[in-house]
């Protein structure tokens, strides 16, 4: 039985994954090799070591079992939310983490997002599927599911972790059966409340607006707000066709760009090993999100291709965040690069969704 | 939430699924294209940036040269020093590190603060200087604490070593950062923000030849603008040295001559118009001007002695009965005092004034007229010669024109003339204004140095040297259009030969030699030695001025002495001004120091002092005086 599951477990797929976490354990050590933060990758394949560990045990739970628990743990997830308000720890002016002793941290608002795809599929099924249209309530009510965490995680404040729940309630209402005429007023109810919010100036933390002025600018201040995009931008552009080669990237090496083995890893990746290299990095994510999506269609039930689908959705968001940052086509919102940049909440995520993926690749022929 | 009733069959649309690979290709194809933008099309571009990022050029600064005296003795030295420099790097917030900086580097921390508010709109990879000079034990500070305080760095350079306690600091001057106004100018085009330049004295004036060439090093520097490695370098050109005409040993006499007082001596060879030695009080320490505070800075500025003051050259001041050998030159000249006789009573009657002399020298001529110091005779002479005459003469040795000597900043002086009135004071000349010009005092003002030049050119028969303080032996050739270039910055009344007959030449030379033997300069004798000269005691203030006044030091007359040895074809000439010494003679007593400096050491040294005895056979001029100068007439 376990063996037969193991078989249809998706290798390839795996395969992929592991393939990318290799290139940027090798990043993660030539960025901070000269650093204080030396021995960094070390911790980095820790936590991969846990997140395959996880990963495995969390495929052999069926993930009906996981649904079945979505609400509780929804409820748990709002609650640490809370938590992280009232007794976090202040990091650079935010409070993202709770510290649970022994020099271990936790960021919350990154499992959220998987508690969120798994209650969200659950919140679905039966009212999403061919040929059934969502009503209004069922619309209000998907975006009360995901405004709830995600208003709390901007207190925070943490914009770019919480616009990564979006994904979860777009591709949810999307694949649940939308209608057009529902998304286009939605969608413009959004832009108007996002055009007063604007206009009123009051949505954006200082330091979120000086990001926005960066991004549409990023000469405008070489030292200040724009510094980051700027080195970014030469870090990327330097690297040229070939890029400068292993831990030989002086914008990497020189401390110009800013946090290169975490949000700017694609940066530091790209000064070293050039055009080429991203290629190859673009080229293994697409390959990863198409397989997700095959799994999402083979899976065995709706719930099954909401949350495969949801888990690319996200992974697919933050990509396109994280590297159109690198390339100055959106600004700086700290949202890491999945599978590439370091951290342990980010990992421990990453491999969580994969577990339940392969726990429904798993369970596709079971009826 | 309870599970609804399920469908095991029901599916998700098939087509959405498949759209969403679509969705995904084209964000990627997004990414990619932003890449290749950047990569691909920018990739020139942005590798320049890349370079600028992490290249600097770093100035490695060039030694200045040396400043020898004329017998290669050192005078102005270099020595290594170690500067340190505060980097403001981008992110780190300075404050709660102020303390621990200051408490190492022995700064209060409200300096540091000052400096950081001073330069708060300066770019901010520009490192702040936050104490030159600094002690081995702060160096190991800032090593011991590279990892807690990677802001401060460190800058290796040369600095001057000046001599202690102001020895001839006037003469060679100082250096310092030059300013946001000279950098304005046109003579400070050359120079960067932030050099090191001469300031004044010889610094400022051979700066050219001192200073070197700056060379740089391109260092690789990390975003902190900390230095990781170097790319690549161009040497420093230090500068050259240079040797004075100074003699550190005449230096050292005329120093402690004007020990405690006020006043100035220069001493010059008049056969080349090397200057021996330029001292002046009081004095201020150069070396203090490297990390100048603003005690020091306010003590020199607010003494109404004028520390800064080079009096050698810009103290003008009423050149007393020093001026009679110049009035002498002009009778005899023109014929007039040869044969002139004056029974002086004690003073004498012109223009309805009555103009008082000193003592009652009964019947003088020229001859007891010149070591006597005889007022009266010298009213006569200047009624009889009138004041353009008598500017003819003085102008033609020197007066009311810069010497030429290469030194910036030297006074002009005043000759007064018809002409001269008119021009400043749009009035005409009034006969009776001549008479007190004729024993130096007036509107008449005079250097130390165009005193020695005149005196001692009318000793060497009327031939006038250039005074110069650099010696034209030790420059390199290549240095040379630069010494030329310098030399025609300081324009004067150059080398020139005024008319001087032989007759004339004796009379005046020894007439100046009997002022240390029976005149005023009597108590200033020198045995064995062939010493002429010339006392002057100078009024400060008119006699209306004195009596209201109610006395006190300032109104002290100033007391002049021209000194020289042999009487003729001197070869020292020393002038010696002694601001409210009260008495030309007791100048003369220091103009007899440095003049028995020089000749005791040709004796030691050679025994080549032209001179031992005084000559009673006269002997014709060394240089004979040329037919007629441009300004000066026959006056046969």
């Amino acid at each position: 039985m376990f063996r037969s599951r193991f078989r249809d477990f998706d290798w390839v797929l795996l395969g992929f994954v592991l393939v990318l976490t290799l290139i940027s354990v090798l990043e993660i050590r030539s960025a901070t090799e000269m650093t204080k933060f030396h021995g960094f990758h070390t911790k980095q394949m820790m936590f991969l070591g846990v997140g395959l560990v996880v990963m495995f045990l969390v495929s052999t739970v069926d993930y009906h079992r996981l649904l079945d628990i979505a609400p509780w743990a929804y409820g748990v997830s709002l609650l640490s939310l809370l938590a992280v308000l009232a007794v976090g720890k202040k990091v650079l002016g935010a409070k993202r983490w709770i510290n649970l002793g022994g020099g271990v941290h936790f960021q919350p608002s990154e499992w959220v997002k998987l508690v969120l795809i798994l209650v969200m599929a659950r919140f679905l099924w039966g009212r999403a599927g061919e040929g059934k249209d969502l009503s209004w309530l069922d619309v209000g009510k998907a975006f009360a599911l995901v405004c709830l965490p995600l208003a709390l995680v901007l207190k925070q404040p943490d914009l770019g972790t919480s616009l990564t729940y979006l994904p979860v309630l777009v591709v949810g209402l999307f694949l649940g059966g939308m209608r057009l005429k529902q998304a286009s007023v939605v969608l413009l109810g959004l832009l108007l409340l996002g055009g007063i919010g604007f206009a009123a100036g009051k949505r954006l933390k200082p330091y979120q607006q000086k990001r926005i002025d960066a991004f549409l600018n990023p000469d405008s201040d070489p030292k200040g707000s724009g510094y980051q995009i700027r080195q970014s931008l030469i870090a990327v552009g330097s690297g040229g066709v070939w890029g400068k080669g292993m831990s030989q990237g002086t914008q990497t090496q020189g401390d110009f760009l800013p946090i290169p083995y975490t949000d700017f890893i694609f940066a530091a990746f790209c000064e070293e090993h050039g055009f080429v290299g991203a290629m190859v990095v673009l080229l293994l994510y697409f390959l990863i999100l198409v397989r997700l999506v095959q799994n999402a269609q083979t899976a065995a039930d709706p719930p099954g291709t909401l949350i495969v689908m949801g888990v690319a959705a996200v992974m697919l968001f933050q990509i396109a965040i994280n590297i159109g940052m690198c390339v100055g086509l959106m600004p700086v919102t700290g949202i890491p690069l999945p599978l590439m940049s370091y951290g342990g909440s980010s990992v421990i995520y990453t491999f969580l969704a994969l577990g339940i993926v392969m726990n429904i690749r798993m369970r596709r022929f079971v009826n | 939430m309870d599970a609804p009733h399920l469908d095991r069959k029901e599916r998700l649309s098939a087509a959405k699924l498949h759209a969403s690979t679509y969705v995904i290709a084209a964000v990627m194809l997004v990414l990619a294209v932003g890449l290749w933008r950047l990569q691909v099309l920018g990739a020139t571009g942005y590798r320049v940036l890349a370079e600028a990022n992490r290249v600097r050029k770093v100035p490695v600064l060039a030694p200045r040269g040396k400043i020898f005296d004329r017998e290669g003795r050192i005078i102005v030295d270099n020595y290594p020093s170690v500067s340190c420099y505060l980097l403001r790097e981008q992110g780190k917030n300075l404050d709660s590190d102020l303390p621990m900086i200051a408490a190492g580097l022995h700064i209060p921390v409200e300096q540091i603060e000052a400096t950081l508010k001073r330069f708060a709109y300066a770019p901010k990879y520009q490192p702040l200087p936050l104490k030159p000079d600094i002690t081995q034990d702060e160096q190991a500070f800032i090593e011991a604490h590279r990892n807690e305080l990677p802001e401060l760095e460190t800058l290796d350079e040369q600095r001057r070593l000046y001599p202690r306690e102001g020895f001839a600091a006037h003469l060679i001057g100082y250096v310092g950062e030059v300013s946001e106004n000279d950098l304005k100018t046109e003579k400070y085009a050359v120079y960067n923000p932030g050099d090191v330049v001469g300031k004044s004295g010889v610094e400022a004036s051979y700066d050219s030849i001192l200073r070197g060439t700056d060379g740089s090093r391109n260092v690789v520097v990390n975003s902190h603008g900390k230095e990781v490695g170097q790319l690549g370098q161009e040497l420093a050109k230090p500068g050259q040295d240079i040797h004075l005409t100074i003699d550190l040993d005449i230096q050292k006499a005329a120093e402690l001559a004007l020990e405690g007082k006020t006043g100035a001596i220069v001493a010059m060879d008049p056969h080349t118009g090397e200057i021996l030695a330029m001292a002046s009080r009081p004095t201020f320490d150069p070396n203090q001007f490297l990390h100048l505070s603003r005690a020091y800075w306010n003590s020199i500025v607010t003494d109404t002695d004028h520390p800064l003051m080079n009096k050698t050259i810009q103290a003008q001041l009423a050149p007393g009965s020093t001026f009679k050998i110049v009035m002498s030159l002009a009778g005899l000249q023109e014929n007039v005092a040869q044969t002139m006789q004056v029974n002086c009573s004690g003073g004498a009657d012109f223009y309805g004034h009555y103009f008082k002399c000193d003592k009652r020298h009964g019947a003088v001529d020229i001859h007891r007229a010149i070591p006597m110091s005889c007022d009266t005779f010298y009213y006569t002479l200047a009624n009889k010669l009138g004041i353009d005459t008598m500017a003819r003469y003085a102008t033609s040795v020197g007066f009311a024109q810069r010497t030429g000597v290469d030194l910036p900043d030297e006074a002009v002086g005043t000759m007064p003339s018809t002409l001269w009135k008119l021009k400043t004071q749009h009035d005409k000349w009034y006969a009776g204004e001549t008479i007190s010009v004729g024993i130096g005092q007036g509107a008449i003002q005079a250097t130390p140095l165009q005193l020695a030049r005149a005196l001692g050119g009318i000793a060497s028969g009327g031939v006038l040297r250039r005074p110069h303080v650099v010696m034209d032996e030790g420059i390199q050739p290549d240095q040379r259009e630069t010494f030329d270039t310098i030399h025609g910055m300081y324009p004067g009344s150059g080398e020139k030969t005024v008319a001087l007959t032989t007759e004339n030449w004796q009379t005046i030379t020894d007439a100046m030699a009997e002022t240390t033997i029976s005149g005023t300069a009597g108590q200033a004798h020198l045995e064995g030695i062939d010493f002429a000269g010339k006392t002057g005691t100078a009024q400060v203030m008119s006699h209306d001025a004195l009596a209201r006044s109610g006395g006190g030091h300032k109104t002290v007359p100033n007391a002049w002495f021209v000194g020289m040895a042999p009487r003729r074809n001197p070869d020292i000439v020393v002038t010696v001004l002694w601001e409210n010494g009260d008495w030309g003679s007791n100048s003369a007593k220091l103009g007899a120091q440095i003049v028995n400096a020089f000749v005791a050491k040709q004796r030691r040294v050679a025994g080549n002092l032209k001179v031992a005895e005084a000559p009673k056979v006269v002997a014709p001029p060394a240089v004979k005086p040329v037919a007629a100068a441009a300004s000066v007439p026959s006056g046969q």
